[in-house]
């Protein structure tokens, strides 16, 4: 920083002895420098790119440089959930619990292919064609594995995010704001049944069954 | 500590061919499998204990690989097929298989009573294609859940993006009209549901059936209040290697019942593999064990060979193992450190051998353009010989200090920090024992199998490639416990090695010689003849078998069946933990080394 070559224009009176380290910012500045420079991750592999998700933990890659070393087996604990991985429908649930258990501030990084859209496995009866279908996605990591690179790229866009955020705007400290909520939990039944959905599930059943008396 | 394990003294071994007669003399009604191509011993339901018990009891024919189901909608049958081998004898498999017919009392006598390795096998062939295994003690679905309706392998049985029966798709190609199925679903997601129905809040709710699970369970000591306890360990959970999940009852600490739950990675890989053409399974094969994909494509490819006869050139094969030997090296060094991670050695023995994983994967991607997925092999060979530099270093010369300095610089350092190490050791010797019966009768593969005394390795038994060209040694402990599957994980990396360095000098001694065919490259490849095949391969993890099915003239498979090392694997999870504390099953759930992408598939 260049907090030497400026001095204050201010009324408050500051020591000589320690005008030379105070720093002037803004709090969203440095709110935003220490959460984007903290972001602890949940430990959460799904699949192959779990294996590309540890490499990028691991000693080449050093993930410890941007403060996200941290992988927190909790979800209490984490600020991002890393969707490493093909998303199934019996395992859809327990990622949505999951995710409703992370306190705001919360963020998702969709990372490969499965996770962005279903990827090769889309056509599956068991796969879930993309968690953006349940969950707000911040950044979508594309590859199949994205390479260790790749995720570090998204992780930092994911930074540029939460910098550009403004803490007078973030809906988790509005006082009557929408909050990003909580996701219903989908439930299994002779296929996955997403709760927001039963109306759209009810009309179509409807159809089906003028379609079955007619004919 | 290698035993050397004698031939059996004056002993004849029954061969499969010997087998095959003896098995038709006995049983008169047993007759070969009147299809083209397709080799095997048709056995009437009511017959099949007694064929099993002949070819198990007398025949010497132990190890059941593999149980599978096929759906023959043109015959309006069902099949079960099994292949059989002799571990003494090694060779290739009795192949038995059964028709029932298509509807819902299609039901087989269960071989779980002899063969307890038929288990998780038979609970998958009813979950996906709705065969009943009669005097199956615990047949329930086992990839999908309860509710779910239908039996999604069955040839009738479509998905909800469901376009055609095979691929390329002709909305795509040639005409290129794209017309996708998924724009066309009202719910805007891959779900279908029955015709009418409607959801009324009582439906499968995973945390009411984890929870409901968890009881309570007084203890019979009088004057002592203690209860047993279930606890629910995954899908989200740091030792359990992925989405799995075990509910396991304690008294205390100590494990007195064990239920695996899996299914949560399942991702139809067969489904999707009978309409894929031969060529697009390739890429799938790689995301079934995700840390062994070399391995998968070389198993895969070697399947398809067989159906339609195509010839690997030499070099080409060289080329084969040593990506096979890599894989094993790098699959043992990660299998080694996360088992060494569960027994409370928290990530620095992972992270020793890490360095040279990222070396053999850097060989990888220079050679394939993929760290992981590689889909590097083809059918009849590879898709590139190998390239001229990787990281700026000849590829002779990075190949040679990779297997002759790195990577045994990095076992010692490994070695030293764990083999004498008295926590390691305490932890590891006289837990999880599995005796060589049940290691057999269970359908242990790979270093489960060795680790328990069983000398039998794919690569010796019914040897494939070059391996038999080649000298190495088969590391086989009989303990059975932790310490003896660590050891032969550790064992198989310096022959893995000893491999590989014969392989460099066959492929410094091929250089330039063709890798692939002659000829421009087939990519729509059409199936000769009608046949069906077992192909299998020894994978890092254990067997990993393909049995493919074709039709005469199809550019698609029939029947697509991968037999999955982990999977089968899982099996003794139970009896393997049961005695001990918490801590330990977390521990010999590592050391049986298993991927979930190759569990599910």
């Amino acid at each position: 920083m260049t907090a030497t070559t400026r001095t204050l224009e201010s009324d408050i009176a500051i020591p000589d002895d320690v005008k030379e380290n105070v720093f002037i910012t803004s709090v969203n500045g440095i709110y935003n420098w220490a959460r984007s420079n903290s972001m602890w991750p949940m430990v959460f592999g799904l699949a192959c790119c779990a294996i590309e998700m540890i490499c990028t933990a691991s000693s080449r890659y050093d993930l410890a440089r941007f403060g996200m070393e941290v992988f927190r087996a909790t979800p209490r604990q984490s600020d991002l959930m890393i969707v490493s991985g093909t998303v199934t429908k019996k395992m859809v649930p327990t990622i949505v619990r999951l995710y409703n258990q992370m306190p705001e501030p919360r963020y998702v990084l969709s990372m490969g292919a499965c996770a962005n859209g279903g990827g090769p496995f889309k056509e599956g009866y068991a796969v879930v064609d993309g968690i953006d279908k349940f969950l707000p996605v911040d950044v979508y990591v594309p590859g199949c594995p994205p390479t260790p690179q790749a995720l570090i790229f998204g992780l930092m866009t994911l930074q540029e995010k939460i910098r550009a955020q403004s803490i007078t705007s973030v809906p988790w400290y509005q006082k009557d704001g929408e909050l990003t909520g909580i996701v219903p939990i989908p439930v299994l039944g002779p296929d996955l049944v997403d709760l927001r959905q039963v109306d759209v599930i009810k009309d179509e059943a409807n159809k089906t069954k003028l379609v079955t008396t007619e004919a | 500590m290698v035993e050397i394990l004698d031939a059996p003294e004056e002993q004849t071994l029954t061969t499969p061919d010997e087998a095959i007669a003896a098995l038709k003399t006995q049983f008169p009604g047993i007759t070969d499998d009147p299809r083209d191509g397709h080799e095997a011993l048709m056995v009437d339901s009511a017959d099949l204990l007694s064929v099993a018990a002949a070819l198990k009891n007398d025949l010497g024919f132990e190890y059941l690989s593999s149980v599978t189901g096929v759906d023959l909608i043109k015959d309006d049958k069902l099949e079960v097929v099994y292949h059989v081998y002799s571990i003494e004898a090694g060779g290739g498999p009795v192949t038995l298989k059964v028709q029932v017919p298509r509807d819902d009392s299609a039901s087989v006598p269960s071989l779980t009573p002899m063969w307890r390795g038929a288990d998780f096998q038979e609970r998958e062939a009813w979950d996906l294609y709705g065969i009943k295994f009669d005097g199956h003690p615990d047949l329930r679905r086992i990839l999908m859940w309860e509710e779910f309706v239908g039996h999604p392998m069955r040839k009738d049985w479509k998905e909800a993006f469901y376009e055609e029966d095979h691929k390329p798709f002709g909305s795509r190609w040639p005409g290129g009209d794209v017309v996708r199925m998924e724009e066309l679903n009202p719910f805007g997601k891959n779900v279908r549901y029955p015709d009418g129905w409607t959801p009324t809040g009582n439906e499968y709710d995973v945390e009411t059936n984890m929870y409901g699970m968890i009881q309570k369970a007084s203890d019979e000591i009088p004057g002592l209040k203690t209860d047993k306890v279930t606890v629910n360990i995954g899908p989200q959970h740091p030792s359990t290697h992925g989405v799995f999940r075990m509910v396991v009852t304690l008294d205390g600490e100590t494990v007195v019942a064990l239920k695996p739950v899996m299914g949560y990675l399942h991702r139809n890989h067969e489904k999707i593999g009978e309409r894929n053409t031969f060529i697009q399974n390739i890429p799938y094969t790689d995301r079934l064990d995700y840390l062994s994909s070399m391995c998968n494509n070389h198993s895969y490819v070697m399947a398809i060979e067989k159906l339609l006869g195509t010839p690997v050139p030499e070099r080409a094969e060289w080329i084969r193992i040593l990506m096979a030997e890599l894989t094993r090296i790098v699959n043992h060094a990660w299998a080694l450190g996360f088992f060494i991670n569960d027994i409370g050695a928290l990530q620095t023995p992972m992270l020793m051998l890490y360095i040279e994983r990222e070396l053999v994967l850097d060989f990888f991607e220079a050679v394939s353009g993929a760290r992981m997925m590689c889909n590097y092999m083809r059918f009849g060979g590879v898709a590139y010989d190998l390239p001229e530099h990787v990281r700026g270093q000849e590829i002779y010369s990075f190949l040679d200090t990779l297997v002759n300095e790195r990577i045994p610089a990095g076992m010692d350092d490994f070695l030293a920090l764990i083999d004498k190490n008295e926590i390691a050791n305490a932890r590891m010797r006289g837990v999880g024992i599995l005796s060589r019966e049940d290691a057999i009768n269970t359908s242990m593969a790979g270093p489960m199998l060795r680790a328990s005394g069983v000398n039998y390795d794919v690569r010796r038994a019914e040897p494939y490639s070059y391996y038999d060209q080649l000298d190495f040694d088969i590391p086989v402990y009989s303990e059975g416990d932790l310490w003896a599957r660590y050891k032969v994980r550790i064992d198989e990396i310096y022959e893995s090695l000893k491999i590989c360095r014969q392989v460099l000098g066959y492929l410094k001694a091929t250089k330039g010689a063709p890798y692939q065919p002659e000829g421009k490259q087939q990519y729509n490849i059409r199936a000769p003849k009608a046949g069906d095949v077992y192909s299998r391969a020894e994978n890092p993890k254990g067997e990993l078998g393909f049995y493919c099915k074709v039709n005469a003239k199809a550019t698609n498979l029939d029947r697509y069946h991968i037999r999955a090392p982990s999977f089968i694997n899982l099996t003794t999870l139970e009896q393997m933990s049961i005695g001990h504390k918490v801590a330990d099953l977390v521990a010999v759930l590592g050391s049986i080394d298993i991927v979930l992408g190759e569990v599910d598939r």
